[in-house]
């Protein structure tokens, strides 16, 4: 009980100090950190989703970054049809470009979701390390699709000019836009924990543990964890759609298999399986590049080294380390 | 579309699929006997490549260059191999991805850091520079012909090796039971850095064979780390027949899916869209392709019993 109560005052910690650094920045006028703070919030919020699959589902998934750069793309192309006041597509149905947040935020959760459902499906009939493999496979299935299309400009791809339109909030205000990247980081922290403490989540933890066991007590693995995989790329579908809209720009590199391990990165660096450990290992992650990255251009020497020592040392992320083993443990 | 074409065509789907039998067997090799996922693979490619490229650069020969890159990348395994792999084979997938993904970035920097940032050429040797008639007009070049040579030699000398040598029966012993051969004697950390250090050399003489195609870049082994994935993933990982298999039929329809779908397509669409639209499916086509055998067969065309 000690230990949980630590790991619960740690998590608000965590929650407050990421919502400190912008308010800070603010008041000191240093504009560029409130934006570091929303990469942070973003990038976090793409490892809440995948922390869903990897550490609550136990699925690998190698190929994040599939979904959320097509939750990118999604809420990129629809924003370019809007600003070039031209239709996205004709036939068999008309669906017009949109500057309006919700509707890019819901396409960007559509697609996602659905490619999930797709690639899940097939990649669920395998576990272990053909599901890693494969879930990579597939999503740079989807990274050469993009660089060959030439009707998106493919490698180079596209400037956005503008920010979307959300009633009643101006988010090309750097504030407004990190308080709704942090509200939806929050949100879906709420969310993860909700679902997992549900007896939805009761059957993941079991899929995770023992799937033969879950199956003799009448409940179907697949679907628990198909079910698992589409929220949790629904998740990082959204954090795409917002980073789309944070740096103005979408191109293949959101879709590159770099970002599937950064993603995993942040989950680890964190601790798997601990709601917030996301926030904690995207921070240090964005914290390292910037830190390290204002020495040297080297800095990904230095956080391969210190990556590796923390996966060979330091099992249980930071999180793991601060709050003692976790429950399931 | 005469037949010399297709026959082209051919050749180089087969020259990609040696290559990437090369690579994966590196790969299933090592998940086989030590089942560890490397992703590093790829790093000891571009290894192999890097010290093929210099070292033919400043001898001139590229037989010194190709032998110093085998030896490069056999070092560079057996060294990762100590220092860091050996910790890791009791540890689950997910710990083994991210430090073999961590030692990627260590070894990108680490290459641009000693050799610059620019890319390295390394030109194919004057004796194989030329090309050979095909029947039916056009010709080949000899240096490609060589390569399918290189990947065919390799196949042959791995079946001896595991079929035919003591050190094969040590592994295939290690793949069944590794307490066992333990227990029997045979010294399991010295097997598994020389069968780490087999893999790696592989992927070297991958790295420098394709080297002389194409430019000695950072990140250049990534790629094809992930076509390599994809192919013993199709074969059944573990298995040395199902990475030749497999990486033939990637290597089949990768080729011959850049050079014939567009026109495909130009039936029934605009030349233009044609070309767009068969480019993105060409390069989609061996993902589908693994789709469809792993709906098929989930654990791949040859699966080993573990």
């Amino acid at each position: 009980m000690l230990e949980m109560r630590r790991e619960n005052l740690l998590n608000a910690g965590i929650a407050l100090l990421l919502l400190a650094v912008p308010l800070v920045a603010w008041a000191i006028d240093e504009t560029y950190y409130i934006t570091v703070a929303s990469r942070v919030a973003i990038l976090a919020l793409a490892g809440v989703g995948l922390n869903l699959a990897l550490g609550f589902g136990g699925m690998v998934s190698f190929g994040h970054a599939a979904f959320f750069g097509l939750g990118g793309y999604a809420a990129g192309v629809l924003s370019h049809h809007a600003f070039e006041g031209s239709a996205f597509m004709n036939w068999p149905i008309t669906i017009d470009g949109s500057d309006a947040t919700l509707t890019l935020w819901f396409a960007a959760l559509l697609l996602s979701g659905l490619v999930a459902v797709i690639i899940g499906a097939i990649s669920l009939r395998t576990s272990g390390v053909y599901f890693i493999m494969i879930t990579l496979a597939f999503a740079q299935m989807i990274y050469y699709l993009a660089i060959s299309l030439p009707t998106y400009n493919g490698e180079d791809g596209l400037p956005l000019y503008l920010r979307s339109n959300l009633p009643g909030l101006d988010l090309s205000n750097d504030l407004t836009f990190f308080f709704v990247c942090y509200a939806l980081l929050l949100l879906a922290i709420f969310l993860s924990v909700r679902v997992v403490g549900s007896r939805f989540g009761a059957a993941l933890e079991c899929a995770r543990q023992n799937e033969t066991r879950l199956a003799s007590i009448g409940i179907a693995p697949y679907p628990v964890k198909l079910t698992a995989f589409v929220l949790s790329a629904m998740m990082t579908g959204l954090a795409g759609a917002l980073f789309v809209e944070l740096n103005g720009f979408v191109s293949p590199s959101i879709l590159s298999w770099h970002l599937s391990g950064e993603i995993m990165i942040f989950v680890i660096l964190g601790g798997v399986g601990r709601f917030y450990g996301p926030i904690v290992g995207a921070a240090l992650f964005i914290v390292l590049e910037t830190v390290i990255g204002g020495y040297t251009e080297r800095w990904q020497l230095f956080l391969g080294v210190i990556l590796l020592g923390v996966v060979l040392f330091a099992r249980g992320g930071v999180i793991g380390l601060l709050a003692g083993k976790a429950r399931h443990d | 579309m005469s037949a010399a074409f297709i026959f082209e065509q051919l050749l180089n789907s087969l020259q990609l699929g040696v290559m990437l039998f090369v690579m994966a067997a590196g790969l299933t090799l090592v998940f086989g006997v030590m089942g560890l996922i490397n992703l590093a693979h790829g790093s000891l490619y571009m290894v192999g490549a890097f010290f093929c490229a210099w070292v033919a650069g400043e001898t001139g020969s590229f037989w010194i260059g190709l032998g110093a890159g085998l030896v490069a990348a056999a070092a560079a395994g057996a060294v990762i191999e100590m220092l860091v792999m050996r910790r890791l084979y009791d540890r689950d997938h997910l710990d083994q991805v991210l430090a073999t993904f961590s030692l990627i970035l260590i070894f990108n920097e680490g290459t641009r850091w000693v050799f610059g940032s620019q890319p390295l050429y390394l030109d194919i040797p004057d004796a194989l520079a030329t090309s050979v008639p095909l029947p039916g007009g056009g010709g080949y070049p000899l240096y490609r012909l060589v390569i399918i040579g290189f990947g065919i030699l390799t196949a042959a000398g791995l079946y001896l090796l595991i079929s035919r040598t003591r050190l094969g029966m040590q592994i295939r012993a290690g793949e069944s039971d590794r307490e066992m051969i333990g227990a029997l004697g045979v010294d399991i950390n010295t097997l598994y850095t020389l069968v780490f250090a087999i893999g790696a050399m592989l992927a070297g003489l991958a790295g420098a064979l394709v080297g002389a195609l194409q430019s000695v870049e950072v990140g250049m082994g990534e790629p094809v780390l992930i076509l390599a994935f994809v192919v013993i993933v199709i074969g059944g990982i573990g298995s040395i027949k199902g990475a030749l298999i497999g990486a033939v039929l990637v290597g089949l329809v990768d080729t011959l899916g850049r050079a014939f779908l567009h026109q495909l397509f130009a039936l029934a669409l605009p030349p233009a869209e044609a070309n767009g639209y068969g480019a993105a499916l060409a390069s989609m086509s061996i993902y589908l392709l693994m789709a469809i055998v792993l709906a098929w067969r989930p654990k791949g065309l040859f699966p080993v019993n573990a």
